[in-house]
C-alpha cells in the first residue's frame, strides 16, 4: 500500500467520520429506528467490493468467498432499504385511513 | 473505451453515491423528509452497485464469475427481500441485528479473500510480495471487527426472537473463554501486522495458519460478548454492532482501495457510535457497564424495595374510562408492555375516541421506550398515529402538571419516581417521564411484577395512582368499550 494512497484514504476515511457525526447528531429521537435500519443498509455498500472480489475470482476457495459475500450483502442491501422505507411510509402527519395491516 | 478511462468514470459515479448517502442520511433528520432521504439513499446504492458492474464488465469477467455475481445477488437480494416485507415492525431489531450479521460477515470475507489471494504471492528474494504492514493493518482490523459482529449479531438476534434466552446467559467460564479469545485474535493479529512490516519471515501457510486463529478467536468473543448481556441492554448493543459493521466496511474499503466503501463505512460507524451514546445516556448506563453485562440478573435480588408498606389501589374498568372520558387533558404513556401485546391499534382506536370528545391527546415517548430509541414511534405510527401527537421527554415532562389523566401502558421503569429522588436505587439519575406529576394516573399493567430492572415503583403505591390489572390488548379493548358506553 503506498504511502499517497494511504493519506489519501485517511484524509477521505477522517473527514466522512466528521461528516457522520454531524449529520446524524440533529435527528430526533423519533427517528433513530428507521435511522439505525437506513445506516444499516448503507453498510450494504459492502456488495461493491463483493462484487469486486467475484469478478476477479481465480480458484474454487475465492469464488467460495466472494459468493457468500456477494449473498450476505446482497440481503443487506435489498432487506435494508426495503424495509426502511416500509417503517418510514408510516409515518404520517395526518392519518390516512387503510385496511388494517395483515395479521402479524 | 479504454480501462483507465472507465475507471475514472465509475471513480465519479461512486462519487455521486457518496454524496446521496450523505444528504439522503441528512434529509431522514425529520419525519417529512425522512423516506425521501431513504430513497436517495437507494438511489446512490444502485448508482454505486451498477457503475461497478459496468466497470467489472469491461474487465471481461468469465461466465463462472458472472454466476458467481448474480446468483448471489438473486440469492441474497431476494432472501433480504422476502425478510423485509414479511418482519413484523414489533421484530424490528432482531432484523436490524441480523443485517449488521451479513453486513459485518461480507466485510470480513472480503480481507480474508485478499488475504489469502496475496500471501502466497513472494517477491525472488522471498519476501511478501503484495502484503505490507499497513494493508495488513487494515485487513485484521477488518477480520476482527466483521467476524465479532458477525457472531455478536447473530446472537442477539437470536436472543430478540426468543431463540435463546432474553436473560443474562452466564456460562461458567464466560469471562474466561471471552478473556483468552481477545487475546487470541489481538495477539495473532499483532504478529501478522509485524510480519507484514517485514520482522518476520513466515512461510506463507504460518500466516494463513494466524490469520486463521485471530478469525476463531474474533468469532469466539463475538459469542461470549454478548452472551451475557441481558434484553434491555439490547439495543444498545445492536447499535453498537452497527457501528461496528460500519467500521468493518470501512476498513475493507482501505483493503480493496474502495473509496465508496471507507465514506459509507465512516457515516455508518460515525452514526452508530452517536446513537449508541445517546441510547446509553436515555438509561444513564455507560457503554463499558452494559458490556461487562449481567444487569438484571445481578443487580434486581438486592434492589431496594422502596414502595415497602404502601398500599396499591385498584380500580376497575368503568372507574378508568370515567376519568378518561371527563378529562381535558390525557397522556398515554406506552411502553415495551404495549408492543409485546400488539396493542397499538387499540391505543389508537382509544385516543381517536377520546379526541371525538375534544380531549387534548398526546403520547410521551420515553427515548428507550420499546426495544430501540425510537421504536416506539414505529409501532404508533404502524398504527397511523399522527407524529405530531408522539412528544419526546423534554417536551412532554412541563406538561405533566396540567395533565388531568397520566395513561400508563405497559410502561415500568421509565416511570419510576425512585430514579429521580432514591439515591439508593440502581436505576438512580435515569431520565424518567414525570407521570406522578400529574393530578392522576391510571397504570394498565398485567401484574405487580417488576420491569427489567427488577426493581419496585413507588408510582404503583402513589395515591394519586389506581392500578387496572389487565393484559394491554384486553385492557384496552374493555376501556374502549367502556368510553363507549359513557
Amino acid at each position: 500500500m503506498n504511502v499517497g494512497t494511504l493519506i489519501n484514504d485517511l484524509t477521505i476515511f477522517v473527514l466522512a467520520i466528521l461528516l457522520g457525526f454531524e449529520v446524524i447528531s440533529r435527528v430526533p429521537a423519533t427517528l433513530h429506528t428507521p435511522l439505525m435500519s437506513g445506516t444499516n443498509s448503507i453498510h450494504g455498500i459492502v456488495l461493491v467490493g463483493a462484487i469486486a472480489l467475484a469478478a476477479a475470482a481465480d480458484n474454487p476457495l475465492s469464488g467460495i468467498l466472494a459468493f457468500v459475500a456477494v449473498v450476505f450483502a446482497g440481503a443487506n442491501v435489498v432487506g435494508g432499504y426495503w424495509v426502511t422505507d416500509r417503517m418510514l411510509q408510516m409515518f404520517k402527519r395526518r392519518p390516512v385511513p387503510k385496511a388494517d395491516e395483515p395479521a402479524e | 473505451m479504454n480501462t483507465t478511462d472507465l475507471g475514472y468514470l465509475v471513480q465519479f459515479a461512486f462519487l455521486i453515491g457518496a454524496a446521496l448517502f450523505a444528504m439522503g442520511l441528512h434529509q431522514m433528520n425529520s419525519p417529512a423528509s425522512a423516506r425521501n432521504g431513504n430513497r436517495l439513499s437507494a438511489i446512490g446504492m444502485t448508482i454505486a452497485v451498477a457503475s461497478e458492474l459496468v466497470f467489472v464488465a469491461n474487465s471481461g469477467p468469465g461466465i463462472g464469475n458472472w454466476l458467481i455475481i448474480f446468483g448471489g445477488l438473486a440469492i441474497g437480494g431476494l432472501t433480504g427481500l422476502r425478510m423485509a416485507r414479511t418482519i413484523a415492525m414489533t421484530a424490528m431489531p432482531q432484523l436490524v441485528s441480523l443485517f449488521n450479521a451479513v453486513g459485518g460477515g461480507a466485510a470480513a470475507l472480503l480481507a480474508i479473500d485478499d488475504f489469502v489471494r496475496l500471501s502466497g504471492q513472494r517477491t525472488p528474494e522471498g519476501a511478501l510480495a503484495g502484503l505490507d504492514g499497513w494493508l495488513i493493518f487494515f485487513i485484521v482490523v477488518d477480520v476482527v471487527i466483521g467476524s465479532v459482529t458477525f457472531t455478536g449479531s447473530l446472537i442477539a438476534s437470536a436472543k430478540l426472537m426468543g431463540r435463546l434466552k432474553g436473560q443474562p446467559i452466564i456460562l461458567p467460564g464466560g469471562r474466561f473463554v471471552a478473556a483468552v479469545a481477545a487475546i487470541v485474535a489481538v495477539s495473532c493479529s499483532i504478529v501478522l501486522v509485524l510480519a507484514g512490516a517485514g520482522l518476520f519471515n513466515y512461510d506463507a501457510w504460518v500466516l494463513d495458519v494466524l490469520l486463521i486463529a485471530a478469525l476463531v478467536g474474533a468469532l469466539v468473543f463475538g459469542v461470549t460478548m454478548v452472551l451475557p448481556i441481558g434484553g434491555a441492554d439490547m439495543p444498545v448493543v445492536i447499535s453498537m454492532l452497527n457501528a461496528f459493521t460500519g467500521s468493518a466496511v470501512a476498513m475493507a474499503g482501505f483493503v480493496v482501495g474502495n473509496v465508496i466503501l471507507i465514506v459509507a463505512g465512516a457515516l455508518v460507524g460515525a452514526s452508530g457510535a452517536i446513537l449508541t451514546k445517546l441510547m446509553a445516556n436515555a438509561m444513564n448506563r455507560s457503554i463499558g457497564n452494559i458490556l461487562v453485562g449481567g444487569f438484571g440478573a445481578a443487580e434486581g435480588s438486592q434492589a431496594a424495595l422502596t414502595s415497602e408498606g404502601g398500599t396499591v389501589r385498584e380500580i376497575s374498568v368503568d372507574d378508568a374510562a370515567i376519568q378518561l372520558a371527563y378529562a381535558s387533558k390525557v397522556v398515554i404513556v406506552p411502553g415495551y408492555g404495549l408492543a409485546v401485546a400488539q396493542a397499538q391499534h387499540g391505543v389508537r382506536e382509544l385516543a381517536d375516541l377520546l379526541e371525538a370528545r375534544g380531549i387534548d391527546v398526546s403520547y410521551a415517548i420515553h427515548p428507550v421506550a420499546g426495544r430501540m430509541p425510537g421504536h416506539m414511534n414505529v409501532l404508533l405510527a404502524e398504527a397511523n398515529v399522527p407524529y405530531p401527537q408522539l412528544k419526546e421527554m423534554d417536551d412532554i415532562n412541563p406538561e405533566f402538571e396540567r395533565t388531568d389523566v397520566a395513561l400508563v401502558i405497559g410502561a415500568n421503569d421509565v416511570t419510576n419516581p425512585a430514579a429521580r429522588t432514591d439515591r439508593a436505587s440502581p436505576i438512580f439519575g435515569m431520565p424518567i417521564l414525570d407521570v406522578d406529576k400529574a393530578r392522576s394516573i391510571i397504570v394498565i399493567k398485567r401484574s405487580m411484577g417488576r420491569g427489567y430492572a427488577g426493581i419496585d415503583n413507588p408510582l404503583y403505591v402513589n395515591p394519586k395512582t389506581g392500578m387496572y390489572f389487565a393484559d394491554a390488548k384486553q385492557g384496552l379493548a374493555s376501556l374502549i368499550a367502556a368510553v363507549k358506553a359513557q
